[in-house]
């Protein structure tokens, strides 16, 4: 087999995982988006605050040391004991839930009706509000993130792989964790979008808001749940990218990657959210891969926009959005 | 104003008639010929043909869901049917985008109000003015030349139109802030303001109260004495349309079931059975 | 009292249709200019120049032409840095390749340009609307970025991959470069902002301006009225580019000397000229404004307070400053839409009664 090929099925193979990652962030968006029409610009910095505050409990952080310190001339930085992990993960998914509320109670509540290009820009707002606070509350310096996954060359593809081609592939094994756990996770919130009480409420009122209400629906408590899920599925995505490149900024940055994700595969499908991140996976670094002697490297910035774009001209409602009939 | 409208009705094909009133109609200005209208699986409008006459109040009546409103934005040129063909001043019209068939003299008024908004009240009518104004982007920008005089000059038409529908007071107010009948009259006004040679009005009177649909009713008879304006209009309230038209198209389930006189349609066996009927009269 | 409308009768409407209708406000506009064009000049000195009047200029005209876009014709766009940078590269092209092109010329031209790719980026606005659109135009963002910083050409092959302005004159006084004064700096980007205000102020009060506002209020009655969506969104995207572009160009040449794509034109750009859009007014020249000076004033303010006389860390101070204007931005969004301009509007209203209020 020529190494071309061999080099070119690696990168699929690379782009694949890279995706399942987009297709965890994108998740987050799109439980938002199905059920208050919100898109939520603010996810990815939702990832990097669960990741931080992950971190922050398991290092046994003091929350706002910087600013306490600033203000009252203190040294503080670290309580001096470390929470283990699955103590730290029920505690951030809490804060999670915490700031769902929060969220619910100052920003959402004052902007029912409002047109959805508002909503989108206070989610902007919300994106760099939440920024700051998570800088302030813990620190911006890149922090290693460890829960007990494995890392590194995963053998079993290796060994695999060399024996099949002679030539072994290099697979994460964090990324093969992560498409595991992305398959729970979505597994999960279809069951529970299906077969439950509140997951036919949700989907009731992603239909209509006011028909919901009218049959008694809570629209707030719903609103406070699809943004605490979300907020878990933000988490899920930050442990992963942030196991794998460390708790920094830029996490929220990837995360943005997920907008082009959502137009793939439209906005409200949650097997299109994981269709559409495993297309911008793959295409990215196959793109990247036979281009990059052409027109140079680092495509992987704009290449994932661009394809969005140019669909959104021929395919706007996304590959599994419904046809849009418009009316007067 | 209404030297556009009478110029254009010499190019219809036959005669016209006289009503009983006395007016004069002219000749056909616009022909709907076996138009069907589908949406997906959906047939809105099944092989209807009719015609519009220079000069008259053309009705066009049926129950809910008859398929009046898919009609009214077939003529405007926002929905294309996939068979049949419109032909305007005897000529047919070719597939074109709504903002074209505007230009070619066609205005209309929405069912749930169209209003801008976000504007005040003459600006949303002075958009009505649009193809009156000829400016380029460098004028405009500078305020100069062709620019600043159009805006004057269509200004003083505009403001005959707010005389005529009595909208003086509130003519600086934005339009989010008016009560709904006066937002129907303001939308008429935007209509009127392009001197249409057809004007389309989808339930001109829906959501009003008597004193108000009286209001209407006068303006929209004043609007076709004064500058004999053609007027297509969709109506629920059957006495307003009896009234006001000169001929009915009625309409049940995407078919035509009957077109004439009032006084005609109102003795068509298949109408009364499918929509009179139902009516209390 | 003095603030009144009462008395004051328009006999044409070209008076009634005027900027500043009330004379009040029209002797205010022109104290204003005076003041602006003859006094400033006299106490201008460097530290002001450089930490808030130049800055504020610039992201006026920035905030003018995203204004147009989003106030005015309800087109999102998130790729304002990036437009900026097509100006800033455009002129650095330009003054390069053209070394006696007046660099007033330069900029004009850099704006032209950057219109050009801002209508070949609108081209989609076309077909998607609202966040899809945001998304397109954050395409445009990540791509031409990419492109100034790994496209020799676009850098004249610089090792540093840098772009720096060479000194430039406009009647014999320096306005680039490390010469200029902070007189001609302020001039230069003063009179650019003054036209350019004046454009966007007939643009937006004609026949143009009523279509852009009959697209963002509603499209399709817009189109079916007979408005040309395609016509009208690419002119927004056209005028709204040539703003920015302007903008981008004057900050590269003026006010950094130098420049990398990456790190002056970044994505914050984007959001901070949109966030002066929405705090100052959606939809007002005056918040434009009001706007760029609020985001640039405060962030100077509150470092100030807490760097300077508080002595905290600069990092904490920058991370609470992040925090404050997202913030705020919600506050806006749900208390005022339309931002400081409303406030100002409201504020003018109860004036015209007062002290009389019935």
């Amino acid at each position: 087999m020529p190494d071309t090929l061999l080099f070119a099925m690696e990168a699929t193979l690379n782009g694949l995982t890279a995706g399942v990652m987009y297709a965890l962030v994108a998740l987050g968006f799109v439980l938002i988006f199905k059920a208050s029409g919100i898109f939520n610009f603010a996810q990815g910095v939702l990832a990097l605050f669960a990741a931080l505050t992950l971190v922050g409990f398991q290092s046994g952080q003091i929350p706002f040391s910087h600013l306490i310190n600033a203000m009252f001339g203190t040294r503080l930085h670290h309580f001096g004991w470390n929470m283990p992990t699955l103590l730290a993960i029920p505690a951030t998914i809490a804060v999670m839930i915490l700031l769902a509320i929060l969220i619910e109670r100052y920003i959402l509540k004052h902007l029912v009706n409002q047109e959805p290009i508002i909503l989108f820009m206070a989610t902007i707002g919300l994106a760099y509000f939440l920024e700051g606070f998570g800088d302030i509350m813990w620190g911006a310096e890149v922090k290693a993130l460890d829960v007990g996954l494995p890392k590194g060359m995963s053998g079993a593809v290796d060994d695999m792989t060399f024996a099949w081609f002679g030539y072994g592939f290099y697979i994460d094994r964090l990324e093969l964790w992560a498409a595991g756990i992305a398959a729970i996770l979505v597994a999960s919130l279809t069951i529970f979008s299906q077969y439950t009480k509140q997951g036919r409420a949700l989907r009731a009122v992603a239909d209509d808001h006011q028909a919901a209400l009218s049959v008694g629906i809570s629209l707030r408590f719903i609103w406070v749940l699809t943004w605490s899920i979300a907020g878990i599925v933000a988490l899920v995505a930050g442990i992963m990218w942030g196991s794998k490149s460390g708790v920094q900024f830029s996490l929220s940055l990837i995360a943005l990657k997920a907008l082009p994700v959502l137009i793939l595969g439209g906005f409200t499908s949650i097997p299109g959210a994981i269709v559409g991140g495993l297309i911008i996976g793959v295409g990215e670094k196959l793109f990247d891969f036979f281009m990059q002697p052409v027109i140079g490297g680092a495509t992987e910035n704009w290449f994932a926009y661009m394809l969005a774009l140019v669909f959104l001209l021929f395919r706007p409602q996304g590959l599994f959005g419904e046809r849009i009939i418009e009316r007067v | 104003m209404s030297g556009q409208g009478g110029a254009m009705r010499d190019t219809g094909t036959d005669e016209g008639y006289t009503t009983a009133d006395g007016r004069k109609i002219g000749g056909v200005a616009m022909e709907m010929r076996n138009i069907t209208l589908r949406f997906g699986g959906v047939v809105a409008i099944k092989d209807i043909s009719f015609d519009i006459r220079w000069g008259e109040i053309r009705a066009i009546i049926g129950p809910n869901g008859a398929g009046k409103s898919s009609m009214l934005n077939v003529i405007s040129g926002f929905y294309h049917p996939q068979e049949g063909e419109v032909l305007y001043k005897g000529k047919r019209r070719p597939k074109m985008r709504p903002y074209q068939v505007a230009r070619m003299g066609i205005a209309r008024t929405f069912q749930n109000i169209a209003l801008f908004e976000g504007m005040s009240v003459l600006d949303n009518i002075m958009t009505g003015r649009l193809h009156h104004m000829k400016a380029n982007l460098l004028q405009q920008a500078l305020w100069w030349g062709r620019a600043s005089r159009e805006e004057a000059e269509n200004r003083t038409q505009v403001e005959k139109i707010i005389d005529f529908l009595e909208i003086q007071h509130i003519r600086k107010t934005p339009v989010a802030r008016l009560p709904y009948g006066l937002k129907k009259r303001v939308e008429l006004a935007r209509a009127l303001a392009a001197e249409p040679a057809i004007l389309l009005l989808d339930e001109p009177m829906a959501g009003m109260n008597v004193e108000e649909k009286e209001d209407m009713s006068r303006f929209i008879l004043d609007v076709n004495d004064e500058f004999g304006t053609t007027t297509v209009l969709i109506e629920h309230d059957m006495g307003v349309v009896m009234d006001l038209s000169d001929r009915v198209v009625v309409m049940d389930y995407g078919r035509k079931i009957g077109d004439g006189t009032p006084d005609e349609v109102r003795s068509n066996d298949e109408v009364i059975k499918a929509y009179l009927g139902v009516a209390h009269e | 009292m003095l603030y009144r409308e009462a008395g004051d009768f328009k006999t044409s409407y070209g008076a009634d249709n005027q900027t500043f209708p009330i004379r009040f406000d029209r002797y205010g506009y022109y104290f204003v200019l005076g003041f602006a064009f003859l006094v400033v000049p006299l106490f201008i000195n460097d530290y002001w120049a450089n930490s808030i009047v130049v800055p504020f200029l610039i992201y006026t005209i920035a905030a003018l032409g995203l204004n147009i876009l989003i106030g005015y014709c309800g087109q999102l766009s998130l790729g304002t840095g990036a437009f900026m940078a097509v100006g800033a590269y455009g002129s650095y092209k330009l003054m390069t390749a053209f070394p006696d092109l007046n660099i007033v010329f330069v900029i004009i031209l850099a704006g032209f340009v950057t219109a050009g790719v801002g209508v070949l980026f609108g081209l989609p606005s076309l077909r998607i609307k609202g966040f899809y659109l945001a998304v397109a135009t954050l395409a445009a963002q990540f791509f031409l970025i990419w492109l100034f910083t790994r496209q020799p050409w676009f850098y004249n092959y610089s090792p540093t991959g840098m772009i720096s302005a060479p000194t430039r004159e406009v009647f014999g006084v320096a306005v680039t470069g490390p010469r200029a004064s902070a007189v001609a700096m302020y001039m230069i980007c003063l009179c650019f902002l003054v036209s350019l205000a004046w454009l966007a102020r007939n643009l937006t009060r004609g026949m143009l301006g009523r279509q852009w506002m009959a697209i963002r209020d509603m499209d399709i009655a817009a189109e079916i009225i007979g408005v040309n969506p395609l016509m009208a969104k690419l002119t927004a995207f056209a005028v709204s580019s040539f703003f920015v572009g302007i903008s981008g160009a004057l900050l590269f040449t003026v006010y950094l000397g130098a420049a990398e794509a990456g790190e002056a034109f970044g994505i914050d750009k984007s959001f901070l000229v949109l966030f002066m859009v929405i705090i100052g007014g959606l939809g007002s020249i005056f918040g434009a404004f009001a706007g760029a000076a609020f985001l640039i004033v405060g962030p100077v303010m509150l470092k100030l307070l807490l760097v300077n006389t508080l002595g905290w860390p600069t990092d904490l101070a920058a991370h609470l400053e992040i925090m404050i204007i997202g913030a705020l931005i919600i506050v806006f969004l749900i208390v005022e839409p339309h931002g400081i301009a409303a406030l100002w509007r409201t504020i003018k209203e109860k004036l015209r009664l007062w002290p009389f209020p019935y």
